[in-house]
């Protein structure tokens, strides 16, 4: 009997249709993504089954972490650069025009104002470095306060997003709230990640 | 063989043939390629964005929520303590029932809630049967549900937090009044009394812990 005999075959494949799908998905995740702001702590956020979205623009977030601090921000240079002057006129400090731009792209700020100038002076990887103390809440020096303010006359649109650790202490918040109150804002969003309705 | 004559200077007579090349080419390293890109994005991207929890804080200007416009059998009032306990009692009493619970999604304070606001639950829930079987749009019941949720005979959750409550527990019991359809409530600052009426509670009877 004559032996079968079998055919030699390429072990090369043809790496067109996997090309396709892999430039498919590449289109995919270049279209939606958007980018992770850089944030100053890691915040741990709880889960609510509220389906609304934070908005994308005209938000202030205010971030408090486990440890209580503090932490503020606001979309759009633009109104960073206002909300700074109005800061800085109220203090008696004035920004030069590069801290300005500085500060324009700093996404969070937990640094007491009077530490502002050397912070903005300092390069992008130093200032990951630095261990930020958090913005000042109690009523002798409530800068958070201030910067509300200030943003408001820099923005009158935005609203408040308060996101706030799992574990941080309930008076921390309660004084946020407070302060938030003040100035006479009072309706605010919580961040919160999905879950799921047990009753759906 | 396989060069290409390039130039002029080769065009002594004889016909170059041309070999027919194949118009394959390698496509593994591009493919490389794309793959190490989509990593890339995959990883920097966010695509699931945050939810929104909304709330409206009462006014704070010098008229605090007024209780006495609340019905007394309305009323309820949680407070949240340390160690993800919560007290809670009904009405507006001098001398309240205060009860302790927990978060537990079937013996805690998700209980207490839809046991109160049952007619309320009962009521959404037949909207949603009639927006499964295509009698209403979502709009109108969305429209439904905010009317059931702040109708006249709609619960009143008062929310109130001692010191050592976290920020997660007035997270979830937010959450909690959202899934119970509690559409009336408002977080207030908490009364000593209350935190007398805790820590006695505390001291009379060590917490009877719902079986496991």
């Amino acid at each position: 009997m004559a032996k079968a005999k079998i055919p030699r075959k390429s072990t090369s494949v043809d790496m067109t249709a996997m090309c396709d799908v892999a430039f498919l998905l590449l289109t995919f995740f270049i279209l939606t993504t958007k980018f992770k702001p850089d944030e100053a702590v890691v915040v741990d956020t709880p889960s609510s089954i509220s389906e609304l979205k934070v908005p994308e623009t005209n938000v202030l977030q205010i971030m408090i972490d486990k440890e209580g601090r503090v932490f503020f921000g606001i979309d759009g240079q633009e109104t960073r650069v206002q909300m700074l002057e109005r800061i800085g006129s109220k203090r008696n400090i004035t920004f030069t025009d590069v801290e300005k731009a500085q500060f324009s792209l700093v996404s969070n700020v937990g640094i007491p104002i009077g530490q502002l100038k050397p912070y903005l002076a300092m390069s992008g990887s130093e200032r990951g470095k630095v261990e930020q103390p958090g913005v000042p809440i109690d009523s002798l020096n409530n800068e958070l306060g201030d910067w509300i303010l200030a943003a408001r006359q820099s923005n009158p649109k935005f609203k408040i997003a308060i996101k706030g650790d799992q574990e941080t202490e309930y008076p921390v918040v309660k004084r946020v709230f407070d302060i938030i109150q003040d100035k006479n804002v009072n309706d605010f969003n919580f961040v919160t990640d999905l879950e799921a309705d047990p009753f759906k | 063989m396989a060069e290409i004559n390039t130039g002029g200077g080769g065009g002594k007579g004889g016909k170059t043939r041309s070999k027919k090349m194949s118009t394959r080419i390698d496509l593994t390293p591009m493919v490389d390629l794309g793959f190490l890109l989509i990593t890339f994005f995959m990883l920097t991207t966010t695509l699931s964005k945050p939810q929104a929890l909304p709330i409206v804080m009462p006014d704070k200007e010098d008229k605090p929520i007024d209780s006495t416009k609340v019905d007394d059998d309305l009323a309820l009032t949680i407070i949240l303590s340390d160690k993800n306990k919560i007290y809670y009692y009904s009405g507006l009493g001098d001398n309240p029932d205060v009860k302790q619970t927990d978060f537990d999604p079937n013996e805690g304070i998700r209980k207490v809630l839809r046991e109160k606001n049952a007619k309320h639950i009962a009521d959404i829930e037949k909207q949603r049967t009639r927006l499964r079987s295509k009698e209403i749009n979502a709009d109108e019941y969305k429209q439904e549900v905010s009317k059931i949720r702040s109708a006249k005979d709609a619960m009143f959750v008062f929310v109130k937090a001692d010191e050592d409550a976290t920020y997660a527990n007035l997270i979830d019991i937010l959450d909690e009044l959202l899934i119970n359809q509690v559409g009336k409530y408002a977080i207030v600052d908490i009364d000593p009394i209350e935190l007398d009426m805790i820590n006695g509670t505390n001291n009379a009877a060590p917490p009877v812990d719902p079986a496991p």
